[in-house]
């Protein structure tokens, strides 16, 4: 197998993390781990023992941080002999970083906490808000993009990633509706963030197929828009089929089904444009048998391994002209 | 004053729960598409995970009841008692006292207290870890003083006093025991501990049922005066059996002489359902 450790323009955020966890190894369960640009799948408990006896080429496994904030117990003793043999990824899904809201202050605390425990090569949240007032909505829910709320979530992504010590990745969202105040585009929304947070991009290419079908626009131009130096990590997942209001195709971001052709092709497209990345295919209802998970990660990992062939030989013939 | 954007949100999130609503008016689709549909998909998101993370609290509640109706109480709970936790399995905190008040469910009385000993349930299983009693340290101390002795409780330790047969009930539907026929109105009592990291639930009887709550309460009795609750209940109350089951069932963490402030302060709350305490 050919894995010449083709460093691309690596995410600044993945450097940064490492250098502020790097200080207090002493004494840590874990030596800090980081991700390669290889695939890995979301973590399911119903998976742990196959994962256990054979994760096959599955490069890491990523969670959501919520389901560890208990205070002990079976999801904790599960992680900890999960970490033990696998770089772990945190996702967070609930911390409503684009809201006008502050964020809530003992949630914070609990994901320091997770960090300080589980060392992840990777932390990351979304582009997207799910507590107004005291309710919590269990779901990612849109925003405008406007001077104002870009104001409020990159005060929050400041205060998440001065609470943690860690610099996080965004990820862009999966949006069903537009709002007629909005004053900028999510890519343009993207790069201010980006800019003024100093933190990394989590490119979910599903959100992106599902969002510029649900709001026509090229998925391919939103790509050439999108500050593709910023992406640490790739998400890659299924989606199901709706209509709108008139009767037109209406995709939603289900996470309940193998990952769809044109965001294959989407996925291959930005590799060759970046070089390997860190990909995670996620698959969070419906769950299938482990080897058909594995399987996902081995398509992506088989993608990489194209790119990295690709890239060397263009390399590799330069060099032959230059020498 | 909450700003523009709060308003917004206020709007937005003010049909989630509501599906008699409109859309808020400042959404669209693209090139002026109707959105209804668009923000349906965030209203069905969060009332269908929200009953979905109910179903999966509440197994035997939802076995018991069928899907459909399970679904309906679930969707009309969701409405009325949103989630104010991003923790979910901290969900359901109220249910069982919602369906023990709702007309649908007054055939099946027993269904709440089945619905209290999940929540607990599943309150035990992400509890703090921490190791349970050593017999050893309670055979360390001297028979003059041990009925002055105190026991804190396990963290996740509960339990769930019923009129109803709800142990047995619950058990046969987590298929912890045969399906057989049952006479719901014996009345029972469930502990619910985590040894390690797995949850047991274990019967008790009446008098230990008063002898556990008495013992493993935050302001905990002595023992001697668990045991005098319990002989009030049933004379025939066998306190050595109460104490093996105690240590069997690990409901307990550490045990310390009443006097012993340092130690009694590490008792945690016992859950117990006073409501549901027998007359």
């Amino acid at each position: 197998m050919n894995v010449v450790p083709l460093k691309h323009d690596a995410p600044a955020t993945a450097d940064a993390s490492a250098a502020v966890a790097s200080a207090p190894a002493a004494a840590r369960p874990y030596s800090k781990t980081d991700i390669p640009a290889r695939a890995g799948v979301s973590f399911k408990h119903d998976h742990t023992n196959d994962i256990l006896a054979d994760a096959g080429d599955v490069a890491f496994l990523e969670v959501h941080a919520e389901n560890y904030m208990g205070d002990g117990g079976h999801p904790h003793r599960t992680l900890e002999r999960i970490r033990r043999d696998h770089p772990l990824s945190l996702h967070g899904v609930c911390m409503s970083l684009g809201g006008p809201q502050p964020l809530n202050a003992d949630h914070l605390q609990r994901f320091k906490a997770l960090v300080d425990r589980y060392e992840p090569g990777l932390v990351s949240e979304h582009l997207a808000w799910s507590t107004h007032d005291d309710v919590f909505y269990n779901d990612l829910l849109p925003l405008p993009y406007t001077r104002e709320t870009l104001s409020h979530v990159c005060d929050h992504i400041d205060q998440m990633q001065s609470a943690i010590g860690r610099t996080i990745l965004l990820e862009n969202p999966a949006t069903y509706v537009l709002f007629d105040d909005a004053e900028m585009t999510e890519t343009d929304f993207l790069h201010a963030i980006v800019h003024r947070t100093g933190c990394g991009l989590l490119l979910d290419l599903n959100n992106v197929f599902v969002s510029a079908t649900n709001h026509h626009f090229s998925a391919m131009e939103y790509l050439d828009a999108f500050p593709l130096h910023a992406v640490g990590e790739i998400h890659l997942a299924g989606h199901t089929e709706q209509t709108d209001d008139e009767g037109e195709l209406l995709l939603i971001d289900s996470h309940n089904r193998p990952v769809a052709d044109p965001v294959w092709a989407l996925y291959e497209r930005v590799l060759d444009r970046t070089g390997p990345i860190t990909t995670l295919v996620e698959w969070d209802s419906d769950l299938p048998e482990w080897p058909v998970l594995r399987a996902e990660a081995g398509a992506a990992n088989a993608i990489i391994e194209k790119i990295q062939r690709r890239h060397s030989a263009v390399f590799g013939s330069r060099h032959a002209v230059s020498a | 004053m909450p700003s523009a954007l709060e308003q917004q949100n206020e709007m937005f999130t003010g049909g989630l729960l509501a599906p008699q609503t409109p859309t808020p008016y400042n959404l669209t689709g693209p090139e002026g598409k109707g959105a209804n549909k668009r923000y349906d998909v965030y209203r069905n998101n969060v009332t269908v995970s929200l009953t979905d993370a109910l179903v999966d609290i509440f197994p035997a509640v939802h076995r018991l009841l069928g899907d459909t109706f399970f679904r309906g109480l679930a969707r009309e709970y969701v409405r009325s008692h949103p989630p104010q936790s991003p923790l979910l399995f901290l969900y359901g905190e109220h249910f069982a006292d919602f369906i023990q008040g709702h007309d649908a469910t007054q055939d099946v009385p027993y269904i709440a207290d089945v619905a209290r000993i999940e929540r607990a349930w599943l309150t035990a299983y992400h509890a703090a870890d921490r190791a349970p009693l050593n017999p050893a340290d309670l055979g360390a101390i001297t028979p003059e003083v041990l009925g002055n002795v105190v026991f804190a409780a396990k963290p996740g330790t509960a339990i769930v006093n019923s009129r109803y047969a709800t142990f047995t009930i619950f058990a046969m539907n987590r298929d912890m025991l045969e399906q057989a026929p049952v006479d719901a109105s014996m009345p029972e009592h469930t502990l619910i501990t985590r040894p390690d990291v797995d949850v047991i639930v274990t019967p008790l009887t009446e008098a230990e049922a008063v002898f556990f709550a008495a013992l493993l309460s935050k302001s905990p009795a002595t023992l001697e005066e668990a045991a005098e609750a319990a002989l009030g209940v049933d004379q025939s109350f066998d306190l050595n059996a109460a104490l093996s089951k105690m240590i069997g069932t690990g409901a307990a963490s550490n045990v310390a002489l009443r006097k012993d402030h340092t130690q009694t302060d590490a008792i945690t709350e016992l859950e117990i359902d006073h409501e549901h305490d027998l007359e």
